[in-house]
């Protein structure tokens, strides 16, 4: 079997959705005192106007991404800080450091995986006119969650 | 307990913020906060300004959080500081080194203020 079959079978396997899932909510209940609930992608829209990133290498290796609108990353920054939020630079690093916890804290749940793989510092793209393309073979877990009425999409790519 | 002062090393400014927030939270006085947005930064920090405890994250740019803890050591004015690493960083081979290389606590994000307490106040000789 190839390492892409291999990565493919222990995700299914594994049941990695669920464990993203919950990575999110604990990152969510923790730093911003809020509930987020998995809705189905395709019943909510947003326009992602921004975009974190932060990279996976060794056990794992791949790309796992936050994507939200504008307005919801100012929230975001809002309930991260209380009353000092409110630029768009802050709202970026609130989102990049949401993706960080996330990314860390999905790691951290894989049995074996934690101790073979390494994290990049958060990446953010501004802005919603661009097309990511992977030319690697591998896995995607894709999940959508409401919070405070916003989408918030979440996506972890995986190469083999 | 005195007021203290401390450097609060991250990349990210809104979790400098929110450990700053957590420390007060935890009822620790500050006289000062400096910030630094990676390990080189904040050990420039150090020759200017002479602090009662480090918190600091790992996974940074220029400097990451264990080269910075190493060489924190070097630092006459820093030498005895507690160090409480603050990362997303949850493996037991990055809290094996970053207690080796000299730091006195490790706190996994997310983090709850509680748990900020729970690690800072004892390196503090405050009583819970």
């Amino acid at each position: 079997m190839s390492a892409a079959g291999r990565l493919a079978e222990r995700s299914h396997e594994e049941n990695w959705l669920p464990i993203l899932e919950l990575a999110i909510q604990e990152v969510f209940e923790i730093m911003l005192g809020c509930q987020v609930k998995p809705v189905a992608p395709s019943e909510h829209k947003t326009n992602a106007e921004f975009t974190a990133m932060v990279g996976l290498a060794g056990a794992l290796c791949g790309i796992l991404t936050v994507r939200c609108d504008a307005n919801t990353a100012r929230l975001i920054a809002t309930h991260m800080l209380g009353d000092a939020a409110g630029s768009e630079e802050q709202a970026a690093d609130a989102l990049g450091e949401i993706c960080n916890m996330i990314t860390g804290n999905f790691k951290n749940k894989l049995a074996g995986t934690d101790e073979q793989c390494m994290l990049s510092v958060p990446s953010i793209i501004s802005g919603g006119e661009y097309t990511f393309r992977s030319l690697a073979d591998g896995v995607s877990i894709e999940t959508a969650l409401l919070y405070e009425g916003a989408s918030i999409f979440v996506r972890l790519q995986l190469h083999s | 307990m005195d007021k203290i002062r401390a450097l609060i090393v991250d990349d990210s400014s809104v979790m400098r913020k929110i450990v700053e927030r957590s420390l007060r939270q935890a009822g620790i006085e500050l006289e000062k906060v400096v910030e630094a947005a990676n390990g080189a930064e904040g050990l420039a920090a150090l020759q200017s300004n002479v602090v009662d405890l480090i918190l600091c994250d790992i996974n940074m740019p220029v400097m990451d959080g264990l080269e910075f803890v190493r060489q924190v050591a070097t630092v006459e004015t820093a030498k005895g500081v507690p160090i409480v690493m603050i990362t997303t960083e949850g493996s037991e081979s990055h809290v094996v080194q970053a207690l080796s290389a000299g730091a006195r606590g490790y706190i996994r994000k997310p983090f709850t203020p509680d748990q900020v307490k729970e690690h800072v106040l004892p390196l503090l000789g405050k009583k819970r």
